[in-house]
C-alpha cells in the first residue's frame, strides 16, 4: 500500500512540475477571478474598508444634522447635490443616510468584511490544508458580494435615493412606494443586493463548514482547533441557518412591493385612497427578519471574539483560560441565538407571556458571554503581556463587550425595553457591543495577520496611536447615547429641536457629534499605516508574534497551495505558551511531544 | 482502478484529509445546503401557517352548508376538484396523482443512484431519463394545476357590492381570503423553481454521464449529488401539499 502510495506521491510531484513550467497564471486568474483563498481574503479585505470608508462618512453626514441643527450645510452642496435644500439636509435622505449606514456596516463591513477576510484567509492556513474545499464556489461568493455591492453603491445615487425605511426595511413602509422616496427604486435595490448577498454568504459558509470538517492536517481533531477556527465554523453554521430565512422573508417583500401581493400589508389608507391589499401581516416581517436579524448580531461578533481569543493567548504567552469552556459558550451562543429574537418585538404588542420567555431565553446568553469575558481576564492576568497593536484592539474588544453586553441585560427586560425600545439607549447598546467590539476585532485581527497577508509589518506606532484615539473617542461617541436614551430620545428622528424636553441635550448631541468626527478622522491614520506598509512596511520575519499555529509555518508569503513541501502534522494545541519546562516560551503545534520531553505533561505522548 | 488511483493522487497532494463523517466535500456541501433550503421553506410555511390561522375558520358546527367567502379560509377539498379531461368532481386527486408522480421519480433516482454505485453507464442514464421525465411531467401538471385555478369556475364568486370574482390572481381570488391565492402561488412556485432547477441539473448530469465523464473519473457521485437534492425537493412537496392540502 505505501508503495503504491509514494508512487502516486512521485506521479503526483512530477506532474506538479509540469504545471509550474507551463502553468503560469494569467493575472486576471490570479488577482481578480482568483480561486486561491488568501486573494479571495484580501479582496474581501479591500471590499470591507472600501465600504467601512463610505458607510463612516454617511454616519458623519447625519451626525452633523443631530449635532448642528441649526448649522447652514451648503458646503455639502458638490457632495449631495440636491439633497441640501435651503442649507438644510433633506429630511428623506437623513432617514436614507441612516437606512444605508446600517446596512453597509452591518452586512458589508462587519460581516462580508471581516467573516470574508479572517475566515478565508485563516481557515485553510491554521487547520493545514491547501486551499477551501471548493476554490471555484469561493470565487463565486467573492463575486456575488462584489455584485451585490455594485446594486447596493447604485442605489446611493438613484434620483429618489437609496433605501429609507431602516436597516430592518419594516413594511408597509419599506412596501409601498407610495409612502416615502427611498422605498422606490432604492428598495428594489436594496432588495436584489441583499439576495445576491444572501447567495455569496451560502457558498461562502457551505466552504467553511466544509473545508473545516474534511480538510483539516492529520493530527487536527476538534479538540486541537485554535479558537478562531471554532469562531469561524460555528459563524458559518448560524449564518447558514439564518440567512435562508431572511431570504424568504425578502422575497414576499418583493412580491408585496412588485407584484400586488399581501403578506405583509392589510387595510391601508395612503393619501385617502384604500390599498387592495387585505390579511397580511407586517409583524410577521419582523418575525421573518429577527430570525435572521438576532442571529446577524453573533455571525458579526462571533468572528471577532475568536480572533480576539488568538490574539489574547498568542500575546499574554499564556494558554487560552478554558478552551473547552470557550468552545461551549461559542456553541451555547450560537444556539441561543435562535430562540431569543423576538426581545427585538416587545412592543408589538405579543402576549406578555411570550415575552417573559423570550426575556428568560435572552438572559440566558449573558451566562456564556459572561464566560468568554471572566476567560478573556483570567487569560490576561498575571500574563507575560507584551502589548502589540493587535492586542491592545483585542483587550479594548474585551472592554466594549462587557460594558455593552452589560446594557444589553437592561435591554432584554420586556419591562426595561418597553420604555427603552427605539430610543438612543439601544443605538449606544449595540453599538458598543456589536459594531465597535467586531470592529475592533477586525482591527485586531489586521494588525496580527498584517505579516501573513503581505509579509511585511505595520508600523507600531501609528498602531498604537491609532488604538488610544479610536478606543477614546468610540467610548466618546457610544456613552453619552445611553443619556439621551433614557432621556427618552428616539432613534431615526430627524430634528430634536421641536421638543421642549430634548432642548437640554444640544450640547451632548454635539459633543457626541464633534467625537463621531474626531473617531473617524482618526482612522485615515489605520489607513495610511495599512496602504503605505503593503508597500513600504519592515520586512516581516517568519514569526513575528512567536505563536504556535499553523499558518507560522509558511513561508513569508506562502504561494498556491501554502506550503511549498508536505503539509504539516498537528500533534497538540494551539495554546502551548510559557509551558514550564520548555526552552523556549511557546511550541508550535506541529512539534511532536517526543521532541520537547522536558516539558511533557503526564500522558502527553506522540499517538500514531 | 485507474480512477481510484486518479483519487489517492490528489490527496497526497493536497494533504490532510480527515473524512470524519465519511463523506467528501462536495456531498457534505450538498447536505449543508439542503439544510439552509430546508430553512427558507420553513420560513415560508410558517408565513402560510401564521397567516391560516390569522383568518378566521368555517364554522361547520353551526350545520350550515361551507360556501366560498373571502371572510374564511376555503377548504381545500372544495377547491381543487378537477382532473383534466373529466368533468367529474373529483377532491385531491389530481393533485395526488401529481404527488404520486414526483415520489415515483425519486424511485427512479434511487434506481439511477444504484446503478452508478454499480459503475454501469447505461442503467445510470436510462433512470436519470426516467427521473426527468417524472420531473417534467410533474411541472406539466403544477401548470396545469394553476391553469384551474386561475381560470376559477363558471359562475365565480359574488361579492356584497355585486362585483363577480373569477378565478384567482395575485390581487384577488374567488376561493377565499387574497392570502389563500397568493400563500399558493408563492410557496408552490417557489417549489417548482426547484424542481425546474432540478429538472435543468438532472438533464446536465444525464449528458454528462452519457458521453461518459463520470466513467472516466471512475464513480458517480455526481449523481448521488443530484440525487440528494432530487430527493429532498419531493420532501418538501410532501410538507407542501400537507400543508395546502390536507390541513
Amino acid at each position: 500500500m505505501s508503495a503504491v502510495g509514494t508512487i502516486e506521491q512521485a506521479h503526483a510531484h512530477a506532474h506538479d512540475d509540469h504545471g509550474h513550467d507551463h502553468h503560469e497564471l494569467h493575472w486576471i486568474q490570479k488577482y481578480v477571478f482568483s480561486e486561491d483563498h488568501k486573494v479571495i481574503a484580501k479582496q474581501y479585505l479591500f471590499s470591507g474598508i472600501f465600504w467601512a470608508i463610505i458607510g463612516g462618512v454617511l454616519s458623519l453626514l447625519f451626525r452633523l444634522q443631530l449635532g448642528f441643527p441649526d448649522a447652514n450645510m451648503d458646503w455639502l452642496q458638490p457632495l449631495l447635490g440636491g439633497w441640501i435644500k435651503d442649507g438644510k439636509l433633506d429630511p428623506e435622505f437623513y432617514l436614507a443616510l441612516v437606512t444605508m449606514h446600517g446596512t453597509i456596516m452591518v452586512f458589508f463591513v462587519l460581516t462580508a468584511g471581516l467573516s470574508g477576510t479572517f475566515s478565508n484567509f485563516l481557515i485553510p492556513l491554521q487547520i493545514g490544508a491547501r486551499d477551501m474545499a471548493s476554490g471555484f464556489l469561493n470565487m463565486l461568493s467573492f463575486w456575488f458580494f462584489f455584485l451585490s455591492g455594485v446594486l447596493m453603491f447604485i442605489s446611493l445615487f438613484t434620483s429618489t435615493g437609496p433605501a429609507a425605511g431602516g436597516w430592518t426595511v419594516y413594511p408597509p413602509l419599506s412596501a409601498l412606494p407610495q409612502a416615502i422616496q427611498g422605498s422606490q427604486s432604492g428598495m428594489t435595490l436594496w432588495l436584489l443586493s441583499m439576495a445576491l448577498f444572501i447567495v455569496s454568504a451560502l457558498l461562502g459558509g457551505l466552504n467553511y463548514i466544509t473545508t473545516v470538517i474534511n480538510l483539516r492536517t492529520k493530527g487536527m481533531t476538534f479538540d486541537r482547533m485554535p479558537l478562531t477556527i471554532w469562531a469561524f465554523f460555528i459563524t458559518a453554521i448560524i449564518g447558514l441557518l439564518s440567512f435562508p430565512v431572511l431570504f424568504s422573508g425578502a422575497l414576499l417583500l418583493i412580491f408585496d412591493r412588485s407584484f400586488g401581493t399581501s403578506f405583509f400589508l392589510s387595510e391601508i389608507y395612503i393619501g385617502g385612497e384604500h390599498l387592495t391589499q387585505m390579511g397580511g401581516s407586517p409583524v410577521l416581517f419582523q418575525h421573518l427578519f429577527w430570525f435572521l436579524g438576532h442571529p446577524e448580531v453573533y455571525i458579526v461578533l462571533i468572528p471577532a471574539l475568536g480572533i480576539t481569543s488568538e490574539i489574547i493567548a498568542t500575546c499574554s504567552r499564556k494558554p487560552i483560560f478554558g478552551y473547552k469552556a470557550m468552545i461551549f459558550s461559542i456553541v451555547g451562543i450560537a444556539f441561543l441565538s435562535f430562540i431569543v429574537w423576538a426581545h427585538h418585538m416587545f412592543v408589538t404588542g405579543m402576549n406578555p407571556f411570550l415575552g417573559s420567555i423570550f426575556m428568560l431565553l435572552t438572559l440566558i446568553i449573558a451566562v456564556p458571554s459572561a464566560v468568554k469575558a471572566f476567560n478573556y481576564i483570567a487569560t490576561i492576568w498575571r500574563g507575560n503581556i507584551v502589548f502589540t497593536p493587535a492586542m491592545l484592539f483585542s483587550i479594548g474588544l474585551v472592554s466594549f463587550f462587557i460594558s455593552g453586553g452589560l446594557t444589553g441585560i437592561i435591554l432584554g427586560n420586556a419591562a426595561a425595553d418597553i420604555q427603552l425600545h427605539d430610543t438612543y439607549f439601544v443605538v449606544a447598546h449595540f453599538h458598543i457591543v456589536m459594531g465597535t467590539a467586531s470592529f475592533f476585532g477586525m482591527v485586531a485581527g489586521v494588525y496580527h495577520w498584517f505579516p501573513k497577508m503581505f509579509g511585511r509589518m505595520m508600523d507600531e506606532t501609528l498602531g498604537y496611536v491609532h488604538f488610544w484615539l479610536t478606543f477614546i473617542g468610540a467610548y466618546c461617541v457610544f456613552f453619552p447615547m445611553h443619556y439621551i436614551g433614557i432621556a427618552g430620545f428616539p432613534r431615526r428622528y430627524y430634528s430634536f429641536t421641536g421638543f421642549d424636553a430634548f432642548s437640554s441635550f444640544v450640547d451632548l448631541n454635539m459633543f457626541i457629534s464633534i467625537s463621531a468626527i474626531f473617531t473617524v478622522t482618526v482612522q485615515f491614520i489605520f489607513l495610511f499605516n495599512f496602504f503605505y506598509s503593503i508597500f513600504r512596511g519592515r520586512r516581516s520575519p517568519l514569526n513575528p508574534w512567536k505563536s504556535n499555529t499553523l499558518e507560522w509555518t509558511t513561508p513569508i508569503n506562502p504561494g498556491h497551495g501554502n506550503w511549498p513541501g508536505e503539509i504539516p502534522h498537528v500533534y497538540r494545541w494551539s495554546y502551548d505558551y510559557s509551558k514550564p519546562g520548555a526552552a523556549d516560551d511557546f511550541i508550535p503545534q506541529h512539534i511532536p511531544f517526543s521532541q520537547t520531553k522536558e516539558s511533557n505533561l503526564p500522558g502527553e505522548v506522540d499517538k500514531e | 482502478m485507474a480512477s481510484a488511483s486518479a483519487n489517492v493522487d490528489k490527496k497526497t497532494l493536497w494533504g490532510g484529509g480527515y473524512e470524519p463523517l465519511k463523506a467528501s466535500y462536495g456531498k457534505l456541501m450538498m447536505w449543508f445546503f439542503l439544510l439552509s433550503d430546508a430553512l427558507s421553506f420553513s420560513g415560508l410555511l410558517v408565513t402560510y401557517g401564521f397567516s391560516r390561522f390569522s383568518h378566521p375558520t368555517f364554522d361547520f358546527a353551526a350545520g350550515k352548508e361551507f360556501f366560498f367567502s373571502v371572510g374564511h379560509w376555503p377548504v381545500p377539498e372544495l377547491v381543487f376538484t378537477h382532473i383534466p379531461f373529466f368533468h367529474v368532481n373529483a377532491p385531491l386527486v389530481f393533485v395526488g396523482i401529481m404527488t404520486f408522480i414526483l415520489i415515483l421519480s425519486s424511485v427512479t433516482m434511487v434506481l439511477a443512484v444504484e446503478a452508478g454505485h454499480r459503475n454501469d453507464k447505461n442503467d445510470v442514464v436510462k433512470w436519470m431519463l426516467w427521473t426527468i421525465l417524472g420531473g417534467i411531467a410533474f411541472l406539466s401538471c403544477q401548470a396545469w394545476e394553476w391553469t384551474i385555478f386561475i381560470t376559477g369556475t363558471p359562475e365565480g364568486l359574488t361579492l356584497a357590492d355585486g362585483t363577480v370574482l373569477k378565478g384567482a390572481s395575485l390581487a384577488a381570488n374567488e376561493y377565499g381570503p387574497v392570502l389563500f391565492a397568493d400563500l399558493f402561488f408563492f410557496i408552490t412556485g417557489f417549489h417548482g423553481t426547484h424542481v425546474l432547477s432540478g429538472v435543468i441539473i438532472n438533464i446536465i448530469v444525464t449528458y454528462n454521464a452519457a458521453i461518459g465523464t463520470y466513467h472516466r473519473v471512475g464513480h458517480y457521485e455526481m449523481v448521488e449529488k443530484v440525487g440528494l437534492y432530487w430527493h429532498f425537493v419531493d420532501l418538501v412537496w410532501v410538507f407542501v401539499f400537507t400543508f395546502f392540502y390536507l390541513v
